[in-house]
C-alpha cells in the first residue's frame, strides 16, 4: 500500500497556476527526492501534501485513508476535522527555517508534543528523545535553547522533533537551504542515517549529489508539472532538454 | 503640621490607590486578552463591536469614563447607588479602560508572531488551544513586556483620577490636606509616593524582563 498518494493536484495563487495536475505516490520506506528550479511548485507541493495549504483540485490519501477528494463540482473536498487529525499523525515535516520553539529547551522541543499531543508518559518521551539526540550527535545539547545552537544543530533538533512522533512519512522542505556548506554536510549526513529507520521520506532539495545518492526515486519538476520521474540514474542521465537545462553542468561532472 | 503626621493621614489614601492599582491589573490583564480575541475574531459582528468599544475607551478621557460609570446608574436607569459604590465605580472604570489598552498590546504581540510557529505546531498535532497557550502566548508575553511596563507605570499615576468621583485615594486626600493646612507639603508627599511606587514597579518589571531573557 502507498503511504502517500496524490492524484491530479492543482493549486493556484491569485490566478497564477502553481501546480498543474500533479500525481505521485510513495511506498512505505521509499525515499523520493523532488528537484527543480525555484518557483517550480516543489514547496507548494509539500505544503499541499501536509495540508498547510489547501489544494484547489485533486485527491490526497495517506495509507489508503481519504484526506481530500474531488467533489461533484470538481473542487477539492476535505475530510472532517477529526478524520484529518487522525490522518495527520502519519506524517511530519522538516522546515527550511526549522521553526523550533525558541522558549523551550532542545529536550522540551522534542518531548512536548509526545507528552501533550500523544499523551505519552514523560519518562518514555524523555528516554526516546535522548536516544534521538544521541543519533543526531546532540546529546550534550538537551538543555540548551535553540538560540544557542548553530543552524545545522537547529535543523537536527527539528528532525528529532519530527521523528519523536513516529511518523510513517517525513517531508523535508529544502532542509539545508538556510545553511552554509559545512552545516549542510552534517544535516545531510543525519538524513542519510535515517534511511535504515524505514520511514518513507519526501525530500525537496537543491543538493543534487545528495538527491542522487540517497533516493530510490527522483522527480524533476518545472512550471508546476512533473517533467520527469525515475531512478536517480535515469533522471540524472536524462535526454530531456528541460531536465538537461536544469542539471546543466552538474550532468557533465557526473 | 509635622511631615510624619501628614504621612499618616495620607496612608489611608495610599492604600486606596494601591487597591485600585492591584484590582485594575488583576482583572484588566486577563480581560484584555479576551478583548484582543474579540478584536481578532473572524466573526465580523464581534470584531466590529469590540473595535467600537476599544475606540471609545481610547478616544475619551478616563476621567469622563469614571463619571459615566459612577453617575450612569442614577441618570440612565434611576438607580439609587450607595456611597460604597464610589470605589466599585473606580474599579469598573479602570478595568474596562485598561482592558482596552492591554487588548491592543496583546494583539500587537500575537500578530507579530511568525506563521512558522503556528505551522510547526499544526504539523506536530497541537490543538488550537494548545498551540496558543503552549507555543504562542509564552512568546507573546516576552514580546509585549516593555509595552505592558509603560502601561502599568501610567496606571500608577492614573489612579489619581479616581478623585473626580470623590474616591478618597492618595491624591484626593493630599488635595484636602493641602487646602486645610494651606501648605504644599501634602502635594510633595503625594509626588514622592507616586514616584517611589513607580520606582518599585519599574524595578519589578525590569526583573521580570531579565528573567525572560533566557532565550533569543
Amino acid at each position: 500500500m502507498h503511504v502517500l498518494e496524490m492524484n491530479h493536484v492543482e493549486k493556484s495563487f491569485n490566478e497564477q497556476k502553481v501546480l498543474r495536475d500533479i500525481s505521485l505516490s510513495v511506498k512505505e520506506g521509499e525515499i523520493l527526492s523532488v528537484i527543480g528550479p525555484s518557483g517550480s511548485g516543489k514547496s507548494t507541493l509539500l505544503r499541499c501534501a501536509t495540508m498547510l495549504e489547501e489544494m484547489d483540485r485533486g485527491e490526497l490519501f495517506y495509507l489508503g485513508d481519504k484526506a481530500v477528494w474531488n467533489g461533484s463540482d470538481g473542487a477539492s473536498v476535505y475530510a472532517k476535522k477529526e478524520k484529518l487529525k487522525e490522518i495527520q499523525k502519519n506524517y511530519g515535516l522538516v522546515f527550511q527555517n526549522f521553526h523550533l520553539f525558541p522558549h523551550m529547551t532542545v529536550l522540551n522541543n522534542i518531548i512536548d508534543a509526545p507528552i501533550h499531543v500523544q499523551k505519552r508518559s514523560k519518562e518514555g518521551a524523555v528516554q526516546e528523545a535522548m536516544e534521538l539526540l544521541q543519533k543526531m550527535g546532540l546529546a550534550d545539547k538537551a538543555d540548551a535553547y535553540p538560540c544557542q545552537l548553530s543552524g545545522g544543530q537547529c535543523q537536527r533538533v527539528a528532525i528529532a522533533r519530527a521523528l519523536a512522533l513516529n511518523p510513517k512519512i517525513l517531508f523535508f522542505d529544502e532542509p539545508t537551504s538556510a545553511l552554509d556548506p559545512e552545516l549542510t554536510g552534517e544535516v545531510l549526513k543525519v538524513i542519510k542515517s535515517l534511511a535504515d529507520l524505514h520511514i518513507a521520506m519526501v525530500i525537496v532539495t537543491h543538493e543534487m549529489a545528495f538527491a542522487r545518492d540517497i533516493s530510490d526515486r527522483v522527480i524533476f519538476m518545472a512550471e508546476g508539472v512533473i517533467v520527469e520521474e525515475g531512478t536517480p540514474e535515469e533522471v540524472f542521465a536524462s535526454n530531456n532538454v528541460r531536465t538537461q537545462n536544469f542539471l546543466g553542468r552538474y550532468g557533465e561532472i557526473l | 503640621m509635622a511631615f510624619t503626621k501628614i504621612l499618616t493621614q495620607l496612608a489611608g489614601g495610599m492604600w486606596v490607590s494601591i487597591q485600585i492599582f492591584l484590582v485594575t491589573l488583576i482583572f484588566s490583564l486577563p480581560l484584555g486578552l479576551l478583548v484582543s480575541f474579540g478584536r481578532m475574531s473572524k466573526n465580523r459582528v464581534i470584531e466590529a463591536v469590540v473595535k467600537f468599544y476599544i475606540s471609545v475607551m481610547r478616544g475619551t478621557p478616563l476621567m469622563l469614563q469614571l463619571m459615566v460609570v459612577y453617575f450612569g446608574p442614577y441618570y440612565l436607569f434611576g438607580l439609587k447607588v450607595s456611597n460604597g459604590y464610589r470605589l466599585w465605580a473606580a474599579f469598573i472604570g479602570f478595568v474596562i479602560n485598561y482592558a482596552a489598552y492591554f487588548a491592543e498590546i496583546y494583539r500587537s504581540g500575537i500578530q507579530s508572531m511568525p506563521a512558522g510557529q503556528y505551522e510547526a505546531a499544526k504539523l506536530l498535532g497541537y490543538s488550537k488551544n494548545q498551540t496558543f497557550f503552549r507555543i504562542i502566548f509564552p512568546q507573546v508575553v516576552k514580546r509585549i513586556l516593555p509595552s505592558v511596563t509603560n502601561e502599568v507605570i501610567t496606571l500608577v499615576k492614573d489612579t489619581s483620577l479616581a478623585f473626580t468621583i470623590s474616591v478618597l485615594e492618595m491624591f484626593a486626600v493630599a488635595k484636602a490636606l493641602a487646602s486645610s493646612q494651606t501648605s504644599l507639603i501634602p502635594f510633595v508627599a503625594a509626588g514622592l509616593f507616586y514616584y517611589v511606587f513607580n520606582l518599585v514597579v519599574a524595578l519589578l518589571m525590569e526583573y521580570i524582563e531579565k528573567r525572560m531573557n533566557y532565550y533569543q
